[in-house]
């Protein structure tokens, strides 16, 4: 589903160097310290970046030079997910038309979509109206919507409290579930992991110290995570 | 090195073509003034007394606005008191005053007929002289005290409070915290303050126009006018308007070199946690400055719309029509500036053009007005009569004009739009129109509605560029109000006045408002 080819990227004294391979429906989880090139990877990724060597593929697919909106993904970043002056209907629609213009079976997806994230009948509120979790929920509505096969989290629950970034992480595991997604989420904490991932990659100065299953990695301790148990 | 994947939006290049359109505006007309100086015949004992009389006035002018802003500063700093905003939001509104109004204001509070001349009267002694270099200075420091006090203010509130809670732990007078504190503070600050107010003065053209003027108080600017509209030599007027870009260009370096001041007003509102003792003496001390400085800059006002109140019913119909063409010129004239200013803050939202973009946006504030002017008449004349195109150069200049004022507002605003929401609307394919609609303009709506509001005023009240092209059917309010001035009928000038004061602010509030209310970030 999605391959990183031997991909290396240099900023100024940074580089990163990284080799990943996930198959449909993965779900890998980018731990490391700060400036180890978490955010970076992710950027690459996504298309904000481009890698000076090696290419990127999603679904088969060489995207390495594609603009950002032509890859098969949606990105969930930390905060500014949300656009405050557009309702909540809009916002989840702007995921299928930049121009908001819908056509019937787009328009039929919308209430569908904020059914399954909680938020049925919500439509025409505005955000500012919405608690934290809500607005949290409008941008996976969002995610819905747009129906590409990977979604990006960059730090997604690092601004909830516990209890909501408990129901988020369920909410994303069912969501993620029934639509067979690949998911790659950066985080700081191991717990936030273990809830959504199976997988974890570590990175240390712009290089993959560990990349392996989560099962049983409390037992197994592996150096690279020691800092996260 | 990595590949920012971030290629340049239409609205930034459109904003590249306008920057280098606001450059050939900026500098064709200097260099057709350039061409047209070599052809006079060097400097006249007129020129030298204008150029002399220039940087005296407005070395006179900044030394008492800053002079007399500091305590007004330092009594803002340490006092907090209801009103205090009000106050602050005062030392605001002269940016939006047009200067024919203030100065109206000024001659009847400080004129031969005004309160203080009638005051002085009651007890024997002769009227105040307010035309001449005094009057000039007067003027000056009217419209530069409440810079000076802002700028100043800020560097009193840039002082951390640990060092006024340090320095009461050991036990500090109110001198010692002066000597410490307060007196390095002004020696950083002062001099870039009296650096810039120096520099607007120099430029300064209604006040010399109207309170200056003669042999002995007449600007540079205010020749270049004269050689202009009384003598119609060309050659003179670009001969002088060189030797205005030169003073302009040698206080501008000297500025740059000094470091501007920072800012027009963000983060007034707070009081330093200066908690030395505060005596009776000092409570005296700042009562009395905030309440004079108060006193001077409201007063004006208040005469003049006391004495115009009664005038403005039996105005004369020119003049109403003058106020229409106004009214136009302003919008056109904002549309205008923020048609330039929004793609020039797009492009400024990348690091590499910041730099280029501002100084390229500042330019046409610091080659003047009347320099501009002068060279688009020298460009134009040749071709066609440039009195035909004085009202749309007149709206072409004044947008340019206020650039600089709506980039200081825009830019920094559209680049935080950028931060906080251009990864998503990457992400979503957002471009060019659904890009500036969804993630940029819900974001500008403050910035954009003040700094239309700022253009507005600033042309509502324009009385630089129109001066010199304009013809007597094609007069403005501030054009029709210095004829009526120039005609002694100072009962329509009074009322027109009023007229222009009340349509610059409500332009101003308009569309400041207008951005408030429909700012959604």
């Amino acid at each position: 589903m999605l391959k990183l080819d031997a991909v290396e990227l240099t900023q100024g004294a940074f580089t990163l160097c990284a080799d990943i391979d996930l198959a449909e429906g993965a779900r890998l989880a980018v731990m490391g310290a700060s400036g180890s090139g978490k955010s970076t990877l992710l950027n690459v990724i996504a298309g904000f970046l481009i890698p000076d060597q090696g290419r990127v593929f999603l679904g088969g697919k060489d995207v390495t030079r594609s603009p950002v909106p032509e890859r098969a993904l949606s990105i969930l970043f930390q905060d500014g997910n949300i656009f405050p002056h557009l309702s909540v209907h809009d916002n989840v629609a702007l995921g299928m038309s930049p121009s908001l213009t819908l056509d019937r079976a787009a328009r039929e997806r919308i209430p569908l979509a904020l059914a399954q994230t909680g938020l049925e009948g919500m439509g025409d509120r505005m955000p500012a109206d919405l608690s934290g979790g809500q607005q949290s929920r409008v941008a996976l509505a969002r995610v819905l919507v747009r129906d590409r096969p990977l979604v990006l989290l960059d730090e997604p629950f690092a601004a909830l409290d516990p209890g909501l970034k408990r129901e988020m992480a369920v909410l994303l595991d069912d969501l993620c579930s029934q639509a067979s997604l690949t998911l790659v989420m950066v985080t700081h904490d191991l717990r936030d992991a273990e809830m959504l991932c199976s997988e974890v990659s570590v990175l240390e100065q712009g290089k993959i110290a560990l990349q392996r299953g989560l099962a049983g990695i409390r037992d197994d301790r592996p150096e690279a995570l020691v800092p996260w148990l | 090195m990595a590949n920012r994947a971030q290629p340049i939006s239409a609205l930034a290049g459109i904003g590249a073509a306008v920057a280098v359109l606001v450059l050939c505006a900026t500098l064709l007309p200097l260099g057709a003034v350039f061409l047209r100086a070599e052809e006079a015949s060097g400097l006249r004992a007129a020129d030298w007394a204008a150029i002399r009389f220039t940087l005296l006035q407005a070395a006179l002018s900044a030394f008492f606005s800053v002079l007399l802003a500091i305590p007004v500063a330092r009594a803002l700093a340490r006092r907090n008191f209801t009103g205090r905003r009000a106050v602050i939001t005062l030392m605001g509104a002269p940016f939006v005053l047009p200067v024919i109004v203030a100065v109206m204001g000024l001659l009847a509070v400080f004129g031969r007929n005004g309160f203080v001349s009638h005051a002085l009267g009651v007890f024997g002694l002769p009227p105040i002289e307010i035309y001449g270099l005094h009057g000039v200075v007067l003027a000056h420091v009217f419209f530069n005290l409440p810079l000076a006090t802002r700028l100043i203010l800020h560097g009193w509130l840039a002082i951390p409070s640990e060092r006024f809670r340090l320095a009461r732990s050991l036990g500090f007078s109110p001198s010692d915290i002066q000597r410490h504190f307060e007196r390095p503070m002004l020696r950083a600050t002062v001099p870039g303050v009296f650096l810039v107010i120096f520099l607007l003065c120099t430029t300064s053209f209604a006040v010399a126009l109207i309170l200056g003027g003669g042999p002995r108080a007449t600007t540079v600017e205010l020749a270049i006018y004269q050689a202009f509209r009384f003598e119609f030599d060309l050659s003179r007027a670009a001969y002088l308007a060189v030797i205005q870009v030169g003073i302009c260009a040698i206080a501008g370096i000297v500025l740059l070199w000094r470091a501007a001041p920072q800012t027009l007003g963000a983060g007034l509102d707070r009081v330093t946690e200066n908690q030395a003792p505060k005596s009776h003496v000092m409570l005296v001390q700042d009562v009395l400055a905030i309440g004079l400085a108060a006193a001077f800059l409201a007063l004006p006002m208040l005469a003049l719309v006391l004495g115009g109140i009664g005038d403005v019913l039996g105005l004369p119909e020119v003049v109403w029509r003058a106020a229409i063409r106004s009214i136009i010129m302003a919008v056109l004239s904002a549309i205008l500036a923020i048609g330039f200013a929004l793609p020039m803050a797009a492009l400024m939202a990348r690091r590499a053009w910041r730099l280029g973009v501002d100084v390229i946006g500042a330019l046409s504030i610091a080659v003047s007005p009347l320099v501009i002017g002068t060279g688009l008449f020298l460009i134009l004349h040749p071709i066609m009569n440039p009195t035909q195109l004085a009202l749309p150069v007149t709206v072409f200049v004044n947008a340019l004009m206020s650039l600089p004022f709506l980039l200081r507002a825009l830019a920094p605003a559209y680049l935080q739009a950028e931060r906080s929401q251009g990864r998503l609307a990457d992400a979503l394919g957002l471009r060019g129109w659904n890009r500036l609609r969804h993630a940029i303009l819900p974001r500008l709506m403050r910035p954009l509605g003040f700094g239309a509001g700022i253009a507005a005023a600033l042309s509502m009240g324009d009385l630089g560029v129109i001066a010199l092209f304009s013809s007597p059917s094609q007069s403005t309010l501030p054009l029709e109000m210095y004829r009526l001035m120039g005609s002694y009928r100072t009962n329509d000038a009074q009322g027109a006045a009023l007229v222009l004061l009340f349509l610059s602010l409500a332009l101003f509030w308009i569309f400041d408002r207008g951005g408030r209310v429909n700012a959604k970030a």
